[in-house]
């Protein structure tokens, strides 16, 4: 009998190794034979650890199991949800960069390859760098690390660099609140991201790769590690790819607790071994980059998705998707939700739907108050704006930003103006300090938005001039996006700016 | 991790050794000073010349760059570190609340060591576990939908 019990953190954080080792000990004590296999997580998080049983050819789901159901659970007596990809949650999704991820064992790369793993990479062998590229800029790809920069310009700026060393960079930083996805493809399909990376190093004529992950993911840190020694054991990285004649080789660096490290320049720096500043462009670290060489710098998810280009086309995956948001998106679902997970889909789904119908509105119960999209630096949605349709552009117009896509839902007990200190707040404490809108500005920050909750009603207008000044002044996204939680706030939610005043009155 | 030794009591011949092998990477600082904090639990004054010295640095540069970074402590942590998020799926769920609560329970405040030299709490901005919030770690281990009552039980505080 195989049984599959999730090694992603998130399992692992509501019981899963204790749920392993149950399994692994009732099966014993009956003398059965259980062939446990910890796989990745499928990506629903609210039924964790959701453990999976092959009956009749099917994997079928139970969740929450804890290690007192397990018992029940081998006897077939236990309630559960029927086969895993019915459940309504994961049958509704579109999954192309995260196909495999829950499904195989992560480090296991002929299963790997048994479900569509290193197709992408043959038939990238089978071509030369300018078609790489082509390919990719063909799949309308758009980086997932929040800017959305169309990753097949990025290359071909790094493939148009002459240089004696080229690197391409996994950013792995994912500081973002309300993020997971990087996470979950690096502990539950790491060989799809080394894949990708070994796929753009041909692509630009790049032979050595870095995936800079933060210190706060030391599972992802392990996986990530031992992928890395079993691909260069079984010839997918080294100096001679597959037997293609080229070379590429990559190493795991670990971060050490900076939010700024997320950005690209800053994250250089401290791949360089130096403070992690940002720095000015120009120069593009596609020209000057880590080492100042050339240098791709992208998203776990944007590498993550170039084997499945690869393996379907391009024009497959472009065929998914809203305007010049081509492919799909892996939603993260997090807060006050009552399903909260991964939810990849195509573009275009209006984030109401997302919250109220797909992640089943609050786990309070209460009613939705806000929608943080987009991480620390994103704007808090109010519900008047679920039209808006999970898109770059759409988002844009409604004046926030789509990010690395996570969801962070808000009940009505939140507090706005208690959120959007903390923004200012979370400002002051990782800026970098090479800016001073940046640097002093966000502890300003923090001052007048404790003057506003003392009922000094004279300070909203310096509070918007204070954001104004930090969006224009800002040399990263870090000063410059701050705003956008802040005013949203302010403006989405002004009786949370007021009760205090009225209550002085 | 060795027993914490009084700061005092670290050899620079045994950073130098336990570095050297780490000189042949491209950015070789970060390796060496993560090195460095897990075989002493923190980065020790003594590191600082030694790695200028390995790398051809000034001691204010070494110096600069440890203190840019949250990860690294200049002196031992508590027996345990446990690290509570602040980030904002977390605070949708309460976790302001329950951080806030753990300290008290615990008697110290953030960054704090509780008088035993038991536990270090230290805040983090995010874990990845914002679906199963509010989330904690202690050492290596993580914890969702954590309770402070959870916390210290196995703090064993
Ligand atoms: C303060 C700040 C933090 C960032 N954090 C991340 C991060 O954690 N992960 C990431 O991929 N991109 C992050 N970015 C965006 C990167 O600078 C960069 O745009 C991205 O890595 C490019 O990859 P992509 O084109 O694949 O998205 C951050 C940017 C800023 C300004
Ligand atoms: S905006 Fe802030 S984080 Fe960005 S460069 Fe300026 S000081 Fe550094
Ligand atoms: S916000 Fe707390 S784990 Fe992500």
């Amino acid at each position: 009998m195989k049984v599959w019990v999730p090694m992603d953190s998130a399992a692992r954080a509501l019981g899963a190794d204790d749920v392993a080792k149950a399994v692994a000990r009732e099966a014993a004590a009956r003398g059965v034979d259980v062939q446990l296999i910890r796989n990745g997580s499928r990506g629903m998080v609210w039924l964790e650890p959701l453990v999976e049983i092959e009956r009749d050819g099917q994997r079928l789901a139970y969740g929450p199991v804890a290690p007192a159901d397990v018992a029940a659970l081998l006897d077939g007596t236990l309630e559960g949800h029927g086969p895993v990809e019915e459940i309504p949650f994961f049958a509704r999704q579109t999954r192309l960069t995260f196909a495999r991820c829950g499904v195989i064992d992560p480090l296991d790369l002929d299963d790997y390859a048994a479900h569509g793993g290193l197709a992408g990479l043959h038939r990238a062998i089978g071509m030369d760098g300018a078609e790489i590229v082509a390919e990719v800029t063909a799949s309308g790809l758009r980086g997932r690390g929040g800017a959305g920069f169309p990753t097949g310009i990025k290359w071909q700026t790094v493939a148009g660099a002459v240089a004696d060393q080229k690197y391409i960079v996994c950013n792995a930083d994912e500081g973002d609140s309300g993020t997971f996805a990087d996470r979950m493809i690096m502990e539950g399909d790491p060989f799809t991201l080394i894949e990708g990376m070994v796929i753009a190093g041909l692509g630009v004529g790049a032979t050595r790769g870095y995936v800079y992950l933060r210190s706060e993911y030391p599972d992802a840190i392990r996986v990530m590690t031992e992928a890395v020694r079993i691909a260069r054991a079984r010839g997918l990285l080294g100096p001679d790819v597959l037997g293609s004649g080229r070379a590429f080789d990559m190493e795991i660096r670990k971060g050490a607790g900076a939010y700024v490290c997320g950005e690209e320049t800053s994250l250089l720096n401290s791949l360089e071994g130096k403070r992690g500043t940002v720095r000015a462009k120009p120069p593009l670290p596609a020209l000057e980059g880590f080492l100042g060489k050339p240098t791709v710098v992208n998203n776990v998810i944007s590498l993550a998705t170039v084997p499945v280009i690869f393996e379907r086309s391009a024009q497959y995956y472009a065929d998914f998707g809203l305007g010049r948001s081509r492919g799909t998106v892996t939603l993260q679902i997090a807060g006050n939700v009552a399903r909260g997970g991964l939810f990849e889909t195509a573009f275009g789904l209006p984030l109401g739907e997302v919250v109220n119908d797909i992640a089943g509105g609050t786990a309070s119960g209460r009613p939705v108050k806000a929608v943080q999209v987009g991480g620390p630096l994103g704007a808090y949605m109010p519900v008047s704006k679920f039209d808006t349709a999970m898109g770059y552009e759409d988002f844009d117009a409604a004046g926030g930003l789509i990010g690395h896509a996570g969801l962070v839902v808000f009940d009505d007990s939140a507090d706005m103006l208690t959120m959007a200190r903390f923004a200012m707040e979370f400002c002051a404490v990782e800026s970098c300090g090479k800016c001073t809108p940046c640097r002093i500005g966000a502890v300003r920050g923090v001052e007048t938005i404790d003057r506003i909750a003392a009922g000094d009603a004279a300070a909203i207008p310096l509070l918007t001039d204070l954001c104004e000044t930090m969006r224009d002044g800002s040399l990263c996204a870090l000063g410059g996006f701050t705003p956008y939680p802040v005013l949203s706030a302010l403006t989405g939610f002004p009786d949370d700016f007021a009760t205090q005043r009225e209550a002085a009155e | 991790m060795r027993d914490a030794a009084p700061a005092s009591d670290i050899d620079p011949r045994d950073i130098r050794d336990l570095v050297t092998p780490l000189a042949g990477l491209e950015g070789p600082l970060l390796p060496m000073l993560h090195a460095i904090q897990e075989e002493w639990g923190h980065v020790p004054a003594a590191a600082v010349p030694v790695l200028a010295d390995i790398l051809n640095l000034g001691r204010a540069e070494v110096l600069g760059v440890i203190s840019f970074y949250h990860d690294f402590r200049d002196h031992p942590a508590g027996r345990q570190v446990l690290k509570i998020c602040r980030a904002e799926a977390c605070q949708a769920m309460g976790g302001a609340g329950m951080a806030a609560e753990t300290l008290v329970r615990l008697g110290v405040d953030w960054h704090g060591t509780t008088p035993d030299g038991a536990v270090t709490v230290e805040p983090v901005y995010c874990l990845g576990l914002c679906a199963c919030a509010p989330a904690a770690m202690i050492g290596d281990r993580v914890i969702g939908r954590v309770t402070p009552e959870r916390l210290v039980r196995e703090l064993g505080a």
